[in-house]
Parts: C-alpha cells; structure tokens; sequence
C-alpha cells in the first residue's frame, strides 16, 4: 500500500496551507510589521481556496482521506472564516499588545486540523485532525497570557478538550476492537454484514463519540467550557472558534455518523434529539441573564449548534445541506457580530458589557445600522440570511417528519429574540453613557462589508447557496 | 526473542535450565562489573593524580592497591544516617532506583561473540529506558533528602537529564540505521564490513554527540552540575550516607562503565579487533573500555564544570541539531549507496 | 497458564497503582506511582511482542514526560498542597458516576463480539526479521504515512505553542 502521486495530488491544499503556515513563522523571525504577515495569510489562504475548487475529487492514502463536494464545502467556510478572522485580528492584535506572527500561523493550523477532519474518511486521520485543530485552539484562546481571564479560558478549554479526546479514542477503539477497522464505510458494512449492528458495545461507542463530538460543537450538557473560554479568549479567536471548530466537529460528526453509525442510524437520532432540544434552552435561556456581550454570544453560539444538530437529525441530503448552508450563515452573521465587538475594543477600554451598547445609534449609526443586521440574522428574521438558515433547516426537520421538534425550535428561536433584540434597544432607545470611541481600520472595515453584504445577499437571493450546498453533496 | 518468549515456554525443565543458565550469567556480570568499579576508582584516584603530580592512593596495600577494598568495607560498616524531615520511602528507595538501573543496562550488552544475558531485538532502546530510569534516582533522592542543596542537584539533574536524552537518542540514530537493527550483537556484526571494522568513521558525527551526551547522562565532569561540590556540596547525595551512598556511588560507575561498552559495541566494533586473542575472547572489549574510562578521568582533569545555561545552550543548540544533521546525512547515504 | 498469571499480576498492579496516584496525598508520591504503572504497562505490552512500543513508553513516557511532571511537582509548595482536602467536594457525586460507567463498561465489553482477526499477528511478528520494530516502521511509513504525517504537524504546534505561551517576550 504505497502512498502515490495521485495520493499527494489530492492533498494539495493541505500541504499549500502548510507550507504556507511555516513561511509566516519564518517571516515572524524576519518581518518587523505583522500586519504584514497577516496579508500574506490571506493571501494564501485564497490560493488553497482556488487550489481546493481545481484539486480532483476522489479518495486517496488508501482511502483515509477524500476529497468531495461535502468536504469542500466545508472547507470553504473554514477558508472564509480565517480571511476574517485575519482582517478583525490585525488592529485588534496591536490594540490587546499581542502582536505576534505565530498567532496567525496558529490559525493556518487551526484550519488545518479542520480539513483534514472535514476530509478524513478514517477515524484515526479524523482524530488526528481534531487534535490539531484543537491544540491550536488551545493556544490561541490563551494568547494574552499577561490576562487572567485568557489564561482561564485556555485551561478549561484545554483540559475538557482532552477529557473529550480521551472518549473519541474511547470509541475509536471499541469500534475498533470489534471490526479491526477504523475506516468509516469499513465500520458500516462489516457491522451490517456480520449482524452486529444492534451489539451493545456499538452502541457504547455511538454514545463516545456523541459525547466527543458534543463537546467540540458546544452542545449541552457538554457546553460548560464554551462560557468561560469565549468570554477569556481574545475577541477576535473568540469568533473564530465559534464559527470554525464548530463547523468542522458538525462536519466530522456529519461523516462519522452518516457512513461509520448509519446501520443505526435510529438509536443516534434517539440520542442526539434530546441533546439538540436541551441545547436550544441552555443556550436561549441563560443568554437572556447574560451582562457581558461575549459571554451572551457564547451561549448564541450554543443555542446554534442545537439548532445546526436538526440538519443532522433529519438527514439526507436535504438535512445535511441545510446544516451546511446554516453553518456558511453562521459564520457571516457571527464573526460580523464579533468584528463590531472588536470596534469597540480600544486602550483601556473593553467595551464587553452590553451597557457599553447603549445609544450606540446615536454616536456611530454604521456600526449600530451593522450590528443590528448581525443582531436580526441571529435572531432569524426576514430578509436577512439567518432566516433563510433557520427556514431550510426547520423544512428539512418537517419533511423528515420531526414537527415537534421543530415546534420547540421555534420557540427556543422565538425567546432568543430577547436577548438579541435588547442589544438593539440598547443602542437606539438608550441614551448614550460615556464617550464611545471605535477604534476602525481598513481590514476591520473590509470584514464587516463582507459580512454583511454575506448576511444580506444570503438573505436576498437565498437560491445561490442553497444549490451550492445540494450540488456539493450529490456531485 | 523476547523476555518473555525465554521465561514462557511450556516445558518445565527446559525453562528452569534457561533461568539457571540466566541466572550464572547475570552473578557473572554483576560480579565483573562491580570488580571493574572498584578498580575504576583506583584507577581513577591513580590517574588523576598523576595528572595533577601527585602520587594518588599509596598507604593501603603496594601503591595502594587495597585502597577500594578497604573503601568498601569502611562504606559498608559506616552508620546508615536518615535526614529527620526526609520522606522515607522515597528516600530508601532512590539509591536502588539508581543501581537497578545502571546495572540493568548491562544484561543487553554482549561482552563478548555469543555472550549476553538477553539478546533481545530492542537492545538499544532498552539501554535508553534504563538510562531513563536512573534519572529518578537522582531526582527524587534530591527531593526525599529534604535539604536544599541536594534538592537543586535533583532539579538541574532533571533538566539536564531530559536535555540531553534527546542528543544521546538521536546520536545512536545514524548507527541504527546504517545496522538496520536494534539488536546490539546484530549492530556490532554489522560494523565488520566498514573500515577498521567500526562505526566510527562514517559515524563521525554521531559518535562526538554521543560521547558528549554520554557524559551529561552520567553526571560526571564538565557536566557535573547536580553534583557539583564547590555550590552544592555533593549536590543530589549530599545527605545520603553508608552503604545508601555506596549505591549512588556504584551506580555512576556503572552508568560510566555502560555509556563506554555502548560506545565501544555501536562505534568501535564491540569485541571485535585487528586480530583475535586467544582465550580471552572479551580483550578487546576491555581494552577500549578502560580507553574510554580513561578518557572520561581525562577530561574531568582538563575541563572546567561547565555554567548552567551554557550546559543547556550546548546540549539544544549544538548537540541535537548535529545529532539531526547526522540522521539527515546518514540518510542521504544510505539512499545513494 | 504462565501468560494468565503475568497478565493477571500486571492487570492489578496497573489498576492499583492508577488508584494510587489519584489517591496519594503528595503529588511527588503520585508521579512515582504513576512511573510504576508506566512500567506495568510496557509489561503488557512485552506480554503481546511488541516490545518496540514497551521501549518507547519508557523512553518516552516515564523517561521524559513524567521526568517534566515531576519537575513541575517538585517547584510546587508541598507543604501547602497536603494540607488541603485530597477531593473536592463532589468527591461521592464523582465516585458514583466512575462506578456507574465501570458498570456499563464491563457489563458491556462482556459481549465484546470477536473482531476480524488481523494481519499482524503475534505468530506473524514472531517471523519477521527485526521483529515489532521493523513492522512498524513499516506500516508507519506506507500504510499509515498520512496521519503520521499529521502526528508530525500536531507535535509541531505544541512546540510552537510552548514558545508562544512561555519563551516569547511581549514587546508592549
């Protein structure tokens, strides 16, 4: 089982984002000005895009890896969620002190580990890509070490991270143990031709990499790190993390459990629709008592992945695109929620507390007018693309035959209407307290533009993404 | 084969051969050696000595010859004193953690064609884990005693321990390579067909980073930093006494004793020469043994003690880079040949 | 037989010791007896042929990663640590929910069914010249290239991690 060219060919992307993670730490050696750096980044990382559009579809590394529609997709999200998270990075960086090369090559790695997850059609590369992903992340949440609070959230998120790693290896192995396999499709036909599908330690090892997969998207009861890690990591990984690790643990888990678990496909819905609805309430209802606006996106953030964990549920390629669709959504509306975040970060000033919002309108009316076009599509109101997210996934939910739970949904979606939507007083029915200054650049402004062009054109012309995501799942 | 592939074995009576046959050479071994560490320390005491114009040991014995047998006994009969605040247990336990693994090492090494206690296919490796192990008894004897100074013995023992691990790794790397085999016989059979019948040469490389990284690895001078007397007293043992200290002492002996026969079986051709001895098939070995054991007492006469972060700078800056570059060129010449 | 009983001494031993180095009062204790656990693990591993691996827990986990914890430990204030409660407060709660899963666990690896039988089998590496070292030198770098591949970057993060965490001096 030689590795060939044609094995390398497909990896293309993978090893451009490498090379070009390892340039910027050279560069960081050389380079005084780090903004530099970070155009570079972007740069390359819009060369892997075009790199991953022209590479050939197909398996390789004796099918442990693929390169597909549904991978693609997904890598596409990861690639537009590091261009922004570079553009909101590089002032704010320099504003918190930490103005460092190896935090944007952190994030090359970062979404690194989430290709490969998105393309790893083994368990043991789709675990090696996670722990990349999540090693990264680790560091990046605690990038302002002289903080307290960063310090917190990289030792929560660390240590709960790698008690989650330790059930994924848990149910690696089980499975492992009873197919002497850790290729997914490998899994489900020895399972389906030797009639152990309905064998206990299956079921086990469904419910580790439940338990693995739920804390990497943040679902309840395996959310606790989320709070305390968003709010201490500097703002610009915050949006990162909410947007990026997610969609590659939903992208992994949409693998894993479609082609690795799909002979019981019935007992993981049975588990994962309990987990989704307590998700939605734990992330909507402690959002509303929330003082600290990062902390409120973080439990947003929650509340989401229980309401991408129906695109699952319902399944098929209807479920699916849907959840892909909504992830490509979220990550417009919520790093475009975090950049505004960033604006109001200056020297001395935090500007986290929600009180910090009041009549916002009334000094700044563009970043007040954004933010409450990220505060709407969050919410999920018309015309905005949140709702269009939200819309495809309750249909796909309906169709598939699960009304109640869409019914809970909605109202979970109706409440968080509250906490979004007290953002939007704040700013334009309060007066305003103290002076408020922004703190904008270029790149900051450049991000918020996409974002909300993203939210807004989404919302218009819904079709273009929609057919994006069903045609990268049937081609 | 394996250890344990020799202890079970379904014949009874066979296997109680093998473990009295195992048995003989292990008391074998550990007798020579601890009769070569006596008279390491004589020839120690000697040759310092000469190096710095003085006479050495002369009292005890013709020029001193009785010397280590009368340390031994002084040593053996001394009062075995315990810190009052040291943790016991550990305290106890370090010494032995010490020789255990410094004598360990030897039941790998093939002293001569045909003799070894286990030939196991991991020889190698295993001479590294044990060099591994001993390092706890150097870092918790520090920490048991319960006094300062040989609390920072074990801190800087554990550093360095940990630093130059990696060099002495990485420097038996290349040898691995060009044997194709972790078998220590197998590594020694395979230098026959290279120049002089050793490593040494291709090995250029590998073998200067071991030998610089196999005096870190048993603490001896300039690299004695966790012992080094004139801050530290005598640094990790400083409260050890009796026969506790007896086994400190035995197994950096040892540990000097086993770095050289690693030396001599993966550079120098093992117990191969220019042309065999008669009925002393392990002469050769020896011989460049005591070159290497005279080589460390050498350098420890020549040598200052090195300052700590010039001890950590050498040992990642230059040792483990020049350990890599000799992987990467090994390598290379193995691709083109 | 002889296998059974070494399996059974080095089962207990490992499950002893690993109760002993969550139970010790003195984290240096704890480390030491994690370094004996280590050991008994390397046992098993011995007990299967692969002794390759059993080297390399050594080499790896008791010689060098241990010997950190254990650097770590010992700049700790012991006196103070001992003085404190050896569990939280949700000590039963956490008790509990431990026994349950060991409960679901074993009552549920009892119908463990028999996986495929491998390729590297014991008889297998027992032919093979150089044994568990070669074999896996092998897999690793045909088989299995890409996700060591992947190991590789992963250990390179964590270095650039420490530097970035510990080492590099902020210019603010």
């Amino acid at each position: 089982m030689q590795s060939s060219y044609a094995d390398v060919a497909r990896i293309i992307p993978e090893i451009f984002l490498t090379s070009l993670a390892l340039l910027l730490l050279m560069m960081e050696l050389v380079t005084k000005k780090k903004e530099f750096i970070g155009f570079i980044g972007i740069i390359g990382v819009v060369i892997t895009a075009y790199l991953t559009l022209i590479t050939n579809p197909g398996r390789a590394f004796s099918d442990m890896f693929i390169v597909d529609g549904y991978s693609n997709f997904f890598k596409l999200i990861f690639y537009l969620n590091v261009i922004l998270t570079i553009l909101i990075s590089i002032r704010y960086l320099k504003i918190e002190g930490v103005n460092l090369g190896e935090y944007y090559s952190l994030i090359l790695f970062a979404t690194l580990g989430m290709m490969i997850m998105a393309s790893g059609t083994d368990l043991i590369v789709i675990y090696l890509g996670l722990e990349l992903m999540a090693l990264s992340t680790y560091v990046l949440a605690g990038f302002l070490r002289h903080e307290i609070r960063s310090n917190e959230a990289a030792l929560k998120y660390f240590l709960l991270g790698a008690f989650s790693s330790a059930f994924l290896l848990y149910g690696i192995a089980l499975t492992y143990g009873m197919t002497g396999t850790t290729n997914l499709k490998d899994i489900a036909s020895y399972v389906t031709q030797h009639g152990i599908a309905k064998n206990p330690v299956f079921t086990l090892s469904m419910i580790m990499f439940i338990i693995a997969f739920g804390f990497k998207i943040a679902a309840a009861p395996f959310h606790m790190w989320a709070p305390d890690t968003y709010e201490g990591a500097p703002t610009s990984i915050t949006a990162f993390m909410s947007v990026g690790p997610k969609a590659a643990g939903f992208a992994a888990m949409g693998r894993v459990f479609f082609d690795a678990l799909g002979p019981i496909r019935l007992d993981w819905v049975a588990v994962i629709i309990p987990i989704a609805i307590l998700t939605m309430a734990v992330g909507n209802i402690i959002a509303i008592s929330q003082t600290n606006i990062k902390r409120m996106l973080a439990y947003s953030s929650i509340a989401h992945a229980g309401y991408a964990l129906l695109g699952l549920i319902a399944g098929g390629s209807e479920g699916l695109s849907s959840m892909m669709n909504y992830l490509l959504i979220y990550a417009f509306m919520n790093v475009g929620a975090f950049a505004v975040i960033i604006m109001l970060r200056r020297e001395g000033f935090k500007g986290e507390d929600i009180d910090d919002y009041s009549g916002l309108a009334k000094r700044h009316p563009l970043a007040a007018g954004l933010m409450l076009v990220f505060m709407f599509s969050l919410t999920g109101i018309p015309p905005t693309a949140g709702f269009v997210g939200k819309f495809y996934l309750f249909m796909s939910a309906i169709r598939a035959g699960y009304t109640g739970l869409v019914i809970v949904a909605v109202i979970f979606s109706a409440i968080s209407a509250y906490f979004y939507l007290r953002i939007v007083m704040y700013m334009y029915m309060r007066e305003p307290k103290a002076e408020v200054e922004l703190s904008t650049s270029a790149p900051l402004g450049i991000a918020l533009a996409i974002t909300v062009a993203g939210v807004l054109i989404l919302g218009v012309f819904p079709s273009i993404v929609i057919h994006l995501a069903k045609a990268s799942l049937l081609g | 084969m394996s250890i344990f592939e020799t202890i079970i074995q379904p014949d009874t009576f066979d296997v109680l051969i093998k473990i009295g046959i195992i048995l003989l050479k292990i008391v074998i071994v550990v007798a020579a050696a601890m009769l070569h560490v006596m008279y390491a320390t004589y020839f120690e005491r000697k040759s310092i000595g000469h190096m710095q114009v003085r006479l050495g040991p002369m009292e005890v014995g013709p020029h001193g010859v009785l010397q280590p047998i009368a340390d031994g006994v002084k040593l053996f009969f001394k009062e075995d004193i315990i810190p009052a605040d040291a943790d016991k247990p550990v305290f106890y336990i370090a010494p032995v953690i010490s020789l255990v693994a410094a004598l360990s090492s030897l039941s790998v090494i093939p002293f001569f064609k045909g003799f070894v206690i286990a030939n196991i296919n991991i020889g190698l490796l295993f001479i590294l884990a044990m060099s591994s192990l001993g390092a706890y008894g150097i870092i918790i004897s520090g920490w048991a005693s319960n006094s300062k100074y040989s609390f920072l013995g074990g801190l800087r023992s554990s550093a360095q321990v940990i630093s130059y691990e990696i060099a002495m790794g990485l420097s038996l790397v290349g040898v691995m390579m060009m044997a194709g085999s972790l078998n220590i016989s197998d590594i020694v059979n395979a230098q026959a067909a290279y120049p002089l019948r050793v490593y040494a040469i291709p090995q250029m490389l590998g073998f200067f980073v071991f030998m610089v990284a196999g005096i870190a690895e048993t603490n001896r001078a300039p690299f004695d930093l966790p012992e080094a007397e004139s801050e530290l007293v005598a640094g990790y043992f400083v409260e050890y006494s009796g026969i506790r200290f007896a086994m400190f002492y035995l197994s950096e002996y040892i540990g000097m004793i086993v770095i050289s026969l690693i030396a001599v079986v993966c550079f120098l051709g093992g117990w191969s020469g220019p042309f065999d001895i008669p009925y002393v098939p392990f002469a050769w070995l020896l011989l460049k043994v005591y070159f290497f054991i005279f080589f460390y007492y050498w350098i420890r006469a020549t040598l200052p003690r090195y300052r700590y972060d010039q001890l950590m700078s050498l040992g990642w800056k230059l040792l483990i880079p020049l350990a890599l570059l000799n992987i990467v060129i090994t390598g290379i010449a193995k691709l083109m040949l | 037989m002889l296998a059974e009983i070494f399996f059974a001494y080095f089962a207990v031993v490992i499950v002893l010791t690993s109760i002993l180095v969550i139970a010790s009062r003195n984290p240096v204790h704890s480390v030491l007896w994690m370094l004996l656990l280590f050991f008994h693990i390397a046992g098993l591993y011995l007990m299967l042929d692969a002794e390759f691996l059993a080297a390399i827990q050594i080499i790896i986990y008791a010689g060098a990663i241990l010997v950190l914890f254990l650097f770590v430990v010992l700049l700790l204030n012991l006196k103070e640590e001992i003085k404190g409660r050896p569990f939280s407060r949700i000590f039963v709660i956490a008790l509990v929910l431990a026994i349950g899963m060991a409960v679901v666990i074993s009552s549920t690896m009892k119908l463990l069914p028999p996986g495929p039988v491998g390729q590297y089998s014991m008889d297998m590496i027992r032919a093979t010249k150089g044994g568990n070292s070669s074999i896996i030198g092998r897999v690793m770098y045909t088989e299995f290239l890409f996700p060591f591949e992947i190991a590789s970057t992963i250990l390179l993060v964590a270095i650039i991690g420490a530097i970035v965490l510990a080492k590099k001096r902020l210019r603010s």
